[in-house]
């Protein structure tokens, strides 16, 4: 991974005790900024990325060149308005794109750490994360965002800091990783495992990066991202760039071929490690059981506006795993809206130009804001 | 604003909080909020809807009533509204219950079948009758359990629910019913609408 010095960096004084046990500091965080921040400093929205995703929300990726994750919502005159708000996004640790991760070198042997990495959570990232806030000199963010991971952080963050943010809004995700996201996660741990050029994680520089692997990893957790009905509409049993099947194991079909390409280009932006590391952090993460098996006391203490989304065709992070959120906001009489979009464009719909979803988004900002 | 919303709108004090089960396009929400300073929720079943209230600035969460309420606490709010849809659930005994358990008290409205306008069509046309408030065909209307303001007074008696005030709204005009001009009003008002409490 090329990544261009000039990325903005935090570097974070404070220890940070990590779930683990081990305590952390004067470690990295990448972080990149959209729109400005306001003199009452009243306008701020902190949006958390998904597994794969990386400081860069909007704009173009100066790493892939290709446009950020979340282009489609975020940008001037976009869902999430940065003519109106100023974003701010930040790699989690764990990562590869700048923030403290398994790439980064063991100050006592200069190595690359690892599988001796710390194995990081979700209440670690966030609680990293946290410190963007004193860095910009923000009392009390306008929005916490984020879809999928970013969603869990999102529930995450308003748990440890309940009066910090004014609005929530938790994007097709979950409470608590369910024994089939854990499952798919496995496979993906496995394929990377089980590529010779892994190592136990000792692969040393990415130019040796278990490829392979991390792309048969993609390419599963890619599936799961689509919906059956999305897949059958854009692909069918389409071929690829043949008039009939060729009786071998070359891309046939331009799903397999499409497949791989989503594996290949993926290989060259990620780096293994950081994909063993963020996919546990994910299957760790059980809100409720941080507060002895009931959900709704996690938010006991935040008098913060919920707005939860969950699309009809996402069969990761299904509507009822969302509703559940929605059910323990409601027990506590926590003020939640909810909304299931209709989409067929599976888990990655909060990606895409789903505009009954965008206006949503941006509808509730937007009369959020003016209540302010 | 239609007349009837009116008339809830002054069944309910300023500052309470209160649940729009069936809210629509969040029409009544909005003036309670801007004009009663009402912390109000919606409940809504269609999409359209939500997104409309969304656009509102309305708090609130798709859902089915015969469903979704029960993830309220008892008496978490003050006042829980559920306008002319009784008569289209399934079981809206069990909803009414559902109201009466999350709200302190319940603001229910019926169309009215007892109006001298069905009865009339019934009666001389002897086809289902086709009114404002009941405009749809018999093969195409959602309601299933159809009552007169006479059925829905018994029904309360005798389930013990207490009832604080009876309206009948015959378009501009809405009037108290009470034991007296009960069928008068069960023939004259084409909805009825009740602030009950258990």
């Amino acid at each position: 991974m090329n990544i261009e010095t000039n990325l903005k960096t935090l570097i974070v004084k404070n220890p940070l005790k990590l779930d683990c046990g081990k305590t952390i500091k004067d470690f990295p965080i990448a972080y990149e900024t959209y729109g400005s921040l306001n003199s009452q400093k009243d306008n701020a929205i902190l949006v958390f990325h998904a597994l794969t995703g990386d400081q860069y929300v909007s704009g173009t990726n100066p790493v892939t060149k290709k446009d950020g994750w979340w282009s489609y919502a975020v940008g001037p005159g976009k869902a999430i308005d940065t003519n109106k708000y100023f974003v701010i996004c930040s790699n989690v640790i764990g990562g590869c794109m700048g923030s403290y991760g398994p790439s980064d070198l063991d100050s006592e042997n200069g190595n690359i750490q690892g599988t001796n990495f710390p194995v990081i959570t979700i209440n670690d990232m966030v609680n990293a994360q946290y410190n963007l806030l004193d860095h910009f000199g923000i009392d009390k963010l306008f929005s916490v965002a984020g879809g999928s991971m970013g969603g869990m952080q999102v529930l995450q963050f308003i748990s440890n800091f309940p009066d910090k943010s004014k609005t929530v809004i938790p994007i097709a995700t979950t409470s608590s990783h369910s024994a089939q996201n854990i499952a798919f996660n496995e496979l993906g741990r496995q394929a990377i495992m089980a590529d010779s050029n892994w190592k136990e994680g000792d692969y040393g520089s990415n130019n040796s990066n278990p490829g392979k692997g991390l792309a048969v990893a993609r390419m599963a957790a890619h599936i799961t991202y689509l919906s059956k009905k999305g897949l059958q509409e854009k692909f069918g049993r389409k071929l690829q760039e043949r008039e009939d099947l060729k009786f071998g194991f070359d891309a046939d079909f331009q799903i397999e071929s499409y497949l791989r390409y989503q594996g290949s280009v993926f290989v060259d932006r990620f780096d293994a490690n950081s994909y063993l590391y963020i996919t546990r952090a994910m299957d760790y993460f059980d809100l409720a059981k941080q507060f002895n098996g009931v959900l709704s006391d996690a938010f006991k203490l935040t008098k913060a506006k919920f707005f939860i989304i969950s699309f009809t065709s996402d069969w990761l992070y299904p509507t009822q795993e969302n509703k559940d959120i929605v059910i323990a906001l409601n027990s506590i009489g926590a003020d939640v809206g909810f909304v299931e979009i209709e989409s067929d464009k599976g888990h990655d719909s909060f990606l895409l130009d789903v505009p009954d979803f965008l206006n949503a988004l941006k509808n509730f900002l937007d009369k959020s804001y003016e209540e302010n | 604003m239609k007349n009837e919303f009116k008339v809830i709108a002054d069944l309910i004090e300023k500052d309470k909080k209160v649940l729009d089960v069936g809210c629509a396009d969040g029409v009544l929400m909005k003036f309670l909020k801007d004009n009663k300073n009402t912390n109000i929720r919606g409940l809504e079943i269609s999409k359209e809807k939500v997104q409309e209230c969304i656009a509102k600035g309305l708090t609130v969460i798709e859902g089915n009533a015969e469903k979704d309420l029960k993830q309220f606490p008892d008496k978490s709010f003050d006042y829980v509204i559920l306008s002319q849809t009784l008569q289209a659930f399934l079981n809206p005994e069990l909803v009414l219950n559902e109201l009466l358990r999350v709200g302190k008290k319940a603001i229910i409205t019926i169309p009215n079948f007892g109006y001298w306008k069905v009865r009339i069509h019934l009666l001389l046309k002897g086809t289902m009758p086709i009114t404002k408030t009941l405009p749809d065909e018999w093969y195409n209307t959602p309601n299933l359990h159809m009552c007169t303001i006479k059925d829905f007074v018994h029904y309360v008696k005798s389930r013990n629910i207490k009832i604080f005030k009876s309206i009948a709204l015959n378009k501009l005009n809405a009037s108290l019913i009470n034991e007296r001009n009960l069928e008068i009003k069960n023939l004259s008002a084409d909805l009825g609408i009740f602030l009950i409490e258990k």
